[in-house]
């Protein structure tokens, strides 16, 4: 045994641990999330249970069960223990999620494994997806209509009618949303512009009369047309408020729940697999494209990928030209002298940089010192209040821009030398000037190389949340950076990210509990984006290794 | 043929001067990147140096009054357009600061007689803040003055159109009591020495008569419900003193009275119904201070500053000791000659002290800064007020009045104020404090950068004991031992582990990792053991296979052999982890090092921050190091197996010993990686500024600190420019590792190709 020691084996196979510690760890967090994510759109069983209470009486609870964990015995009051007769050391117990926010003090509760004296899942009971206070459990008893109850349960077609009225007041639902997102806010848009022109005439010195007319009329024409959709928007609303359905609560209270609030009617207990499969699909669905609710703890992330997206487009047309220009002139045009080993220091230094410190020098030096100075000289009309002076998508593009500068310079050089100097020399050879050699030959061939400098960069910049946090990202932005409104991009508009949405709505937001599944599934979709994007890198580059070899042969 | 060639010369030409032109542009370009971070450093630089910059006075105005006898006290209001000077002789004199539209500086606009001049026995006035002045008059009456600002801007024509409103102030002013004196002294005695404060509603005068005799009238303010009329009543304590007094001064508040009889200062204290009780006699340190010569209380009210023949300024306040709260000697200024007045500022705790010779002095008493000396108008100063913004400074000097821009943003910073122990207003000893903002007005701001850091480096710390070890010996057996096949498999899997971003690592320890680690305590310390032994014995098992098992997974494979050993010891560990609990810890892991150990245990802390970080540090220094190895030139490692070493001797002997430079870089970036995290300390601490190296406790890191103030700090302020500079410090720590790393990375290629 000594000897075999002395063989150094077991060191060996301890190194051999740490890689597999590592492997573990990414293998399983990447898979932890993925199923905690994705389990959220499944749709998951409605329990009715009986639950023994210390005053000897039972309560009745509808609900999901949403987490369980096990507790020793001697973490719980002494009194519950009697009460529920344990004897094992250790119980389980879950964590309901009974909803019906407006008539429970907390939509979830704990309960005592042992405690529970029925437990069953009736077909009949449905899960209402609100607009407002979260989930509602329940029965639904009657539809009515204006007052008057025009189906009740057990009648033939119900869930038909059913659907077909859910479908009615989403659909009302939208077309007022749509009306007040587009048409509404784009009259307001025009009314914001016309005060600005306003004032930048009286700035000029060239608020004629004339002027003050013209600005008038329009004025007054956008307010007719504004109450034009005022009136069709309250039409809507009345329309979607025509419908109620009657829901036995878990009280066993009848309780009414305007339809207008209804986004969905869901009956779990009562799918079979495929229903679930197609609703699980219908649920990420509506989490791509749907925006937000309750203070982003429910609804879906839209804004956020959008805001993603957008702004990581911008920082790429930013960052592209710069990194391959540093790049080139790394590789190609630098001699060796200290300015060039300076440049490389910078280089590694830039990498190195906490990305917080890009936050606070995009803060102090795009957003106050270069984003005022433009307010100043292009907006004097809206100050005070800043245009770009102010945190937005434009200076979180341009702070993350600096901030992944180096990963496509780094990214690019290698693939610069990767090629050959036989194709250079070649092409010299023919009469070419350096510069058309690069440009020619060079760049073309190391595009791959420049694409993976770029998704890599990508990548980084969509999970970077620290700097965002002070340039540009907030919890709600009203309003997305682009929409039909001249000039169409808003580059001084805020906006929202998938990762800040994760610190957020796990950290800042009123119910963590609620939230929580929210946050995975987010997770997920933004580790998804990533990894996704770090895998093509990887392969491309991969790719073009192979490639340039077999070119130097 | 001719026409060709020139063509073919101009194209030429042109081409020429692109690749000229390009060769310029591509330079730029890459001139570029060096530009960036010098801008970076720079900006942060130029950010944070105003707070290290001494107080600068620039005059604005000069200009003459009336001769008057003695002037008591000078004020101005918050615009600095007009100031105001209250006479010996019992006069309110407002008069212009600069010329301003038909007002010419000097210009005396309001002046109101409130007694008789040779009634007159004494004069107060409040702390700064309350902006009331007295005074006392012989027949034990005093008259209580409020100088008053209406600040209009009237809309006439010619503003409407531009938009642009003129701004009009006027003075005013406010006798107190509807005008009528308050009698401070019932039998009417000469009020000798006079001090005033008020709370809004109620008063509290102190006064001096017959010399030796100190009068506490404490006027409690009455609302009456109906008419809503306030009546004062008065309630009146008279102490008989050994000797004369010389000052007196009473907090804002109104519950101290501070009474100075040469080298005694005396503290009353008044308690709500107004009853008045000595509390304490302060000892006097005569020897080392010198003579007192006068008291004043400094903005907050929670200090007292002594003066004295020496031309030192002690300060004194509260600190909390054994014996409940007693004032206590803290530290002084030295003014150079003797002080003859100091006035505080309204908020902050910046005063300004007048000396025998002339001279002004500007001290700030918490960063123990020596602002200014001088004379600013080149003559001597006689009075001296600051505006409630403080930027500009009203003087009486020898020769007339002068208005100074006092630029003095961030007095309350000090390079050595931020680094070392300060001692605060009510603190019972220095210490290192963040506590940058809180509700109240009168709050001093404490920047030390000492916790913070502190705190940086114990995260980085925790972090780096986490993953140094795992990340190096990774490297090291993938480098070295892995077959090729599983390694194009494990260095991906470790790329797409650094590119996690650290806000799903930061939300995992958070709301995942925390809460387990708090149930599961002595399963993580199962797992430190059981991992390192099962794998142990895993090699010891798999060395007694018959050869035809083993050889088919060789050492390249035991990686992938070891993951579910891995697996299953950690769930074991999670497993026995309540047994364990039971047995060695009563039950409760968490209660047992509260209470047993004394240890606190906060469910977010430096374990958890540990884990977390050291997850996202391991990708660096595992894919630095990994190179270093690999590219270890293989006749160094194959010369030595042909002489005879086994492979781990090989290892440790040749292959790591060329490569520890390399290593050496993988730790410092990983380090340089960890000390600038932000999202994952952010989430994953509770983020309280303590300096404590408990594991079981949290921290609060320059970045996290960054990220959680910026956003609610205002732009310009002190405390907006020491978050800059907490960056810098940041840019200047990681610039450090960095750029050695890098040093000694590229040291290590220049041998290995000479290898």
């Amino acid at each position: 045994m000594k000897k075999w020691f002395r063989t150094g084996k077991p060191w060996i196979w301890l190194t051999a641990g740490s890689v597999s510690i590592s492997l573990v760890a990414v293998i399983g967090l990447v898979i932890m999330i993925g199923w905690r994510g994705l389990s959220f759109f499944w749709p998951s069983a409605i329990h009715e249970m009986d639950v023994k209470q210390a005053d000897g009486g039972t309560k009745h609870i509808i609900g999901e069960i949403y987490d369980s964990e096990i507790v020793p015995t001697t973490r719980l009051p002494q009194s519950m223990v009697e009460l529920a007769e344990i004897e094992s050391e250790t119980i389980t117990r879950y964590l309901m999620k009974i909803g019906n926010r407006e008539y429970v003090p907390l939509d979830f509760t704990w309960v005592l494994e042992s405690l529970v004296t029925e437990d069953t899942t009736p077909a009949d009971l449905a899960v209402i997806e609100r607009s407002k206070d979260g989930n509602f459990y329940g029965r639904i008893t009657a539809i009515t209509e204006q007052g008057n109850v025009i189906a009740r349960q057990g009648d033939a077609d119900f869930r038909e009618l059913l659907f077909e009225r859910v479908e009615r007041a989403v659909e009302l639902n939208e077309q007022a949303m749509g009306l007040q997102e587009s048409e509404i806010a784009s009259v307001n848009y025009a009314m914001g512009e016309l005060e600005l022109e306003r004032r930048r005439l009286q700035l000029e010195d060239e608020l004629t009369d004339q002027a003050v007319a013209y600005l008038q009329e329009q004025r007054e024409k956008l307010q007719q047309d504004y109450q034009v959709y005022e009136e069709q928007l309250f039409d809507l609303r009345e329309q979607a408020q025509r419908d109620t359905l009657l829901v036995k609560d878990f009280r066993g209270e009848e309780v009414t729940v305007p339809m207008y609030r209804v986004l969905d009617v869901n009956f779990p207990n009562d799918m079979g697999f495929f229903a679930k499969v197609g609703h699980f699909f219908q649920q990420i669905g509506k989490f791509v494209s749907e925006d937000p609710r309750e203070a982003n703890t429910e609804g879906g992330v839209f804004p956020a990928i959008f805001g993603t997206v957008f702004m990581v487009l911008l920082m790429s047309v930013i960052v592209t030209p710069f990194g391959v220009v540093a790049a080139v002139y790394l590789h190609e045009y630098a001699g060796k002298n200290s300015i060039t080993k300076l440049i490389r220091i910078a280089v590694i230094n830039l990498a190195g940089v906490p990305s917080i410190v890009y936050g606070v020098f995009g803060l102090g030096f795009f957003v106050y010192m270069v984003g005022g100075s433009l307010d100043q000289v292009f907006y004097p009309e809206a100050l005070p209040n800043p245009t770009f002076g102010t945190p937005g998508v434009l200076w979180s593009a341009v702070t993350l821009a600096i901030l992944t500068l180096p990963v496509v310079i780094v990214s690019t050089e290698e693939g610069l030398s990767r090629i050959p100097s036989t194709l250079r020399e070649g092409s010299l050879a023919l009469g070419a000037t350096k510069w058309e050699t690069i440009w020619r030959i060079i760049i073309p061939m190391a595009s791959p190389a420049i694409m993976t400098g770029l998704i890599l960069a990508v990548a980084r910049a969509a999970g970077e949340v620290a700097p965002l946090m002070l340039v540009g990202v907030v919890k709600s932005a009203p309003m997305l950076p682009v929409d039909g409104n001249f000039p169409y991009f808003h580059l001084d508009r805020k906006f929202m990210h998938l990762g800040f949405h994760i610190y957020d709505v796990g950290f800042q937001s009123p119910n963590v509990e609620a939230a929580r599944p929210l946050v995975y599934a987010t997770s997920f979709l933004l580790i998804t984006v990533i990894v996704g994007l770090n895998l093509t890198a990887i392969s491309v580059r991969n790719h073009l290794r192979e490639k340039y070899r077999s070119l130097e042969h | 043929m001719a026409t060709q060639s020139a063509q073919q010369l101009s194209a030429n030409r042109t081409r020429l001067f692109k690749d000229r032109f390009a060769r310029y542009g591509v330079t730029a370009g890459g001139i570029m990147v060096l530009v960036a971070l010098l801008l970076i450093f720079f900006y942060l630089l130029y950010v944070v140096q105003p707070i290290f910059e001494s107080v600068s006075l620039k005059k604005v105005n000069e200009f003459n009054l009336p001769q008057a006898q003695q002037v008591e006290a000078v004020g101005m209001e918050e615009q600095a357009e007009i100031g105001y000077r209250f006479l010996q002789s019992g006069k309110l004199e407002f008069f212009a600061l600069i010329d301003k539209n038909e007002r010419q500086a000097g210009e005396i606009l309001l002046s109101e007689q409130f007694a008789d001049a040779d009634k007159i026995s004494s004069f107060a006035k409040t702390l700064p803040v309350n902006k009331q002045y007295v005074y006392g008059l012989n027949d034990g009456k005093a008259v209580v003055v409020e100088p008053k600002f209406n600040v209009t801007f009237p809309e006439t024509a010619s503003t409407s159109a531009t938009d642009r409103v003129e701004r009009i102030i006027t003075p005013r002013f406010e006798v107190k009591n509807d005008g009528q004196p308050l009698v401070i002294d019932e039998q009417q005695r000469a009020l000798q020495k006079l001090a005033y404060e008020t709370d809004g509603d109620g008063m509290l005068f102190a006064a001096a008569v017959d010399g030796s005799t100190l009068l506490i009238t404490h006027f409690v303010a009455e609302e009456n419900f109906m008419t809503g009329a306030v009546t004062l009543t008065p309630n009146y304590t008279e102490i008989p003193l050994n000797s004369a007094i010389d000052d007196i001064v009473v907090t804002p508040d109104l519950r101290q009275v501070m009474v100075r009889r040469e080298n005694r200062v005396h503290i009353f204290d008044i308690s709500i119904s107004g009853e008045v009780s000595e509390r304490d006699l302060l000892p006097m340190r005569k020897g080392e201070l010198g003579n007192a010569t006068g008291m004043y209380l400094l903005a907050g009210a929670s200090s007292i500053l002594l003066t004295h023949d020496t031309g030192l300024v002690s300060q004194w306040f509260e600190v909390p000791g054994d014996e409940g709260r007693q004032y206590q000697y803290i530290r002084q200024f030295d003014a150079g000659s003797p002080v003859t007045d100091v006035e505080v500022e309204y908020y902050r705790r910046t005063f300004y002290t007048l000396s025998e010779n002339g001279e002004l002095n500007i001290f700030h008493t918490t960063s123990e800064a020596d602002l200014y000396q001088g004379k600013p108008a080149e003559v001597d100063v006689e009075r001296v007020m600051v505006d409630p913004r403080a930027n500009y400074l009203l003087m009486k000097t020898a020769s007339g009045y002068s208005l100074f821009d006092v630029d003095n943003e961030h007095p309350e910073v000090t390079w050595s104020g931020i680094w070392q122990e300060v001692w605060y207003e009510g603190y019972p000893e220095p210490d290192y404090t963040w506590q940058s903002t809180s509700g109240s007005d009168d709050f001093e701001s404490k920047f030390s950068l000492v916790p913070i850091s502190f705190g940086t480096i114990k995260a980085a710390a925790y972090a780096m004991l986490f993953a140094v070890p795992i990340g190096l010996a990774a490297a090291v057996y993938t480098a070295y031992f892995m077959s090729p096949s599983v390694r194009k498999f494990v260095k991906p899997t470790v790329e797409i582990m650094e590119a996690l971003p650290t806000v799903i690592l930061g939300f995992l320890a958070g709301l995942w990792l925390a809460p387990l680690v708090e149930a599961y305590l002595p399963g993580f310390i199962a797992i430190l053991i059981l991992i390192p032994t099962s794998i142990i014995a895993m090699a010891a098992i798999w060395s007694q296979m018959p050869t035809n098992i083993k050889s088919k997974v060789n050492d390249g494979r035991a990686s992938l052999l070891l993951i579910p050993v891995v697996l299953l010891m950690g769930w074991l560990s999670f497993e026995i982890s309540p047994w364990i609990e039971q047995v060695l810890f009563d039950g409760d892991a968490r209660r047992f090092i509260t209470n047993e150990l004394g240890v606190t245990f906060d469910q977010r802390n430096s374990l958890v921050v540990g884990i977390a970080m050291g997850f996202a540090v391991i990708p660096t220094i595992f894919s630095i190091a990994e190179d270093a190895v690999f590219s270890v030139p293989k006749h160094l490692s194959n010369g030595s197996l042909a002489l005879g070493a086994t492979p781990w001797q090989t290892l440790t002997k040749v292959v790591l010993l060329t490569a520890s430079p390399g290593i050496f870089s993988a730790v410092m970036m990983g380090l340089g990686r960890a000390v600038g995290e932000t999202m994952i300390v952010l989430m994953a601490t509770g983020n309280t500024p303590i300096m404590d190296w408990n594991i079981f406790e949290g921290m609060r890191t320059l970045s996290a600190n960054i990220a959680v103030e910026m956003p609610e700090s205002e732009v310009g302020s002190s405390h907006y420019r020491i978050l800059f500079l907490a960056a810098f410090v940041l840019f200047i720590f990681t610039f450090f590792f960095n750029t050695i790393a890098e040093f000694v990375r590229q040291r290590l290629r220049d041998k290995y190709s000479s290898m």
